[in-house]
């Protein structure tokens, strides 16, 4: 359930933080891809937290509830996609620097036999996330490659969410057990291939890969970054003020 | 008289289910898209087995209601039950829905959802589904629905959409 948990949490939070784009977005055409990559962040929290929830030793819980109804320390995302959304370079790397460790993640999920159903989920979700992963790629591309200021910009953009990339491969007890299972990827070879194509795409880009210095971790126990709260209190004000609500 | 054998239940509702419309493609059915996977018996009612084309694309949750409020009309106890393995593909649409989509304005999908060249982009060229040019350009992977990218055609200029391999 935690496993899954963390799947959910790291779509549903990434997908608010591109909703908050709707309306802003420095052009139409990406103020469309942003949004249609938060729908099918969505769509993928939707199905991973259904099934966490109905998991739930205690007792079962609803997609919804999940979302809606738990605090701040129990959210499981990665400190990363909880980060503010800055102004476009910065929302672009994010998305890049996760987009490419989720689908490597998905790939695994997806052919693993442990979990039938969240390899399910996962296949869909590959289809989704190589669309997501290759726009965010061709923005790094395009702005790192594109003037000097485009390119300073998008350099700072990545040295700055570094420090949050180490979390993406720290495991931990549940991502030893998941790994000893089957159901998740062993994340030392998972950085492996990250890296490759991390270091392939910042290479076309002409940026400089940051040096790997301390880590922010955290998010994976439920110690967030401040970011986290202003956040949620946003995302959940309606279900929480008015609760059972519907329309 | 109804007949009331399952397998004359399950044809009636198949052939119900062809006049459900996709949402967002109304000139499309839910059988012309690949959506509507089976129709079969069970635990005496009609299950009618659907699967979403996008995680979170809201036509599924219509399409859904669409296709119960249809099969109900034959079979009162009939369910919908959404299975999301195999994950749907643009295979599965027809070739007859791919031609509605050409003479609707929406480019259909081109080549089989394997060829990873789809997602570059490179290597493909999508013909206009007005003027019929190949001269047409990829405005953004993303469109109106989930399911279509935005393109421009060089030779009459007009904008159109794209229904992505997927």
């Amino acid at each position: 359930m935690h496993a899954l948990l963390r799947l959910g949490d790291d779509a549903l939070v990434l997908a608010q933080r591109l909703g908050e784009w709707c309306g802003h977005a420095p052009a139409l055409e990406e103020d469309i891809a942003l949004t249609n990559i938060a729908l099918d962040l969505i769509g993928q929290t939707q199905s991973y937290l259904s099934l966490a929830g109905s998991l739930d030793p205690d007792a079962p819980k609803t997609d919804d509830e999940l979302a809606f109804l738990r605090s701040e320390s129990e959210f499981k995302n990665l400190l990363l996609v909880e980060q503010s959304n800055g102004h476009f370079g910065d929302t672009i790397a994010r998305q890049f620097l996760f987009d490419q460790y989720a689908l490597l993640r998905a790939e695994h999920l997806a052919q693993q036999t442990f979990d039938l159903d969240a390899a399910a989920i996962a296949a869909k979700a590959v289809k989704e996330i190589r669309y997501h992963a290759a726009h965010s790629s061709k923005w790094i591309i395009r702005l790192g490659d594109g003037t000097s200021e485009s390119h300073s910009r998008i350099q700072k953009s990545i040295d700055d969410l570094w420090a949050f990339t180490g979390e993406m491969f720290a495991a931990d007890d549940v991502d030893i057990a998941g790994s000893i299972a089957g159901l998740l990827p062993d994340l030392s070879a998972l950085k492996t291939q990250w890296d490759v194509e991390i270091d392939r795409v910042l290479a076309e880009a002409t940026l400089v890969r940051p040096k790997d210095g301390a880590m922010k971790t955290g998010g994976r126990t439920g110690v967030h970054t401040e970011e986290l709260g202003t956040m949620l209190a946003e995302m959940q004000i309606l279900p929480r003020t008015h609760p059972g609500a519907s329309w | 008289m109804i007949d009331r054998s399952p397998s004359s239940l399950v044809k009636a509702v198949s052939r119900q289910l062809q006049d459900v419309m996709d949402p967002e493609l109304t000139f499309l059915s839910v059988t012309d898209m690949g959506i509507l996977r089976d129709v079969k018996f069970e635990n005496g009612h009609i299950v009618c087995v659907i699967t979403p084309t996008y995680s979170g694309c809201p036509a599924t949750e219509v399409i859904s209601e669409d296709v119960l409020k249809a099969a109900r009309e034959i079979d009162p106890d009939a369910e919908v039950e959404v299975v999301l393995s195999p994950a749907w593909t643009t295979d599965w649409i027809s070739l007859e829905a791919r031609e509605k989509m050409t003479a609707n304005g929406i480019a259909p999908p081109e080549g089989s959802s394997h060829d990873k060249a789809f997602l570059t982009g490179d290597g493909h060229t999508i013909p206009c589904p007005i003027c019929k040019s190949k001269e047409t350009k990829l405005i953004s992977p993303f469109g109106s629905t989930p399911c279509k990218a935005s393109f421009t055609c060089n030779a009459c200029l007009e904008p159109f959409e794209h229904f992505k391999c997927f």
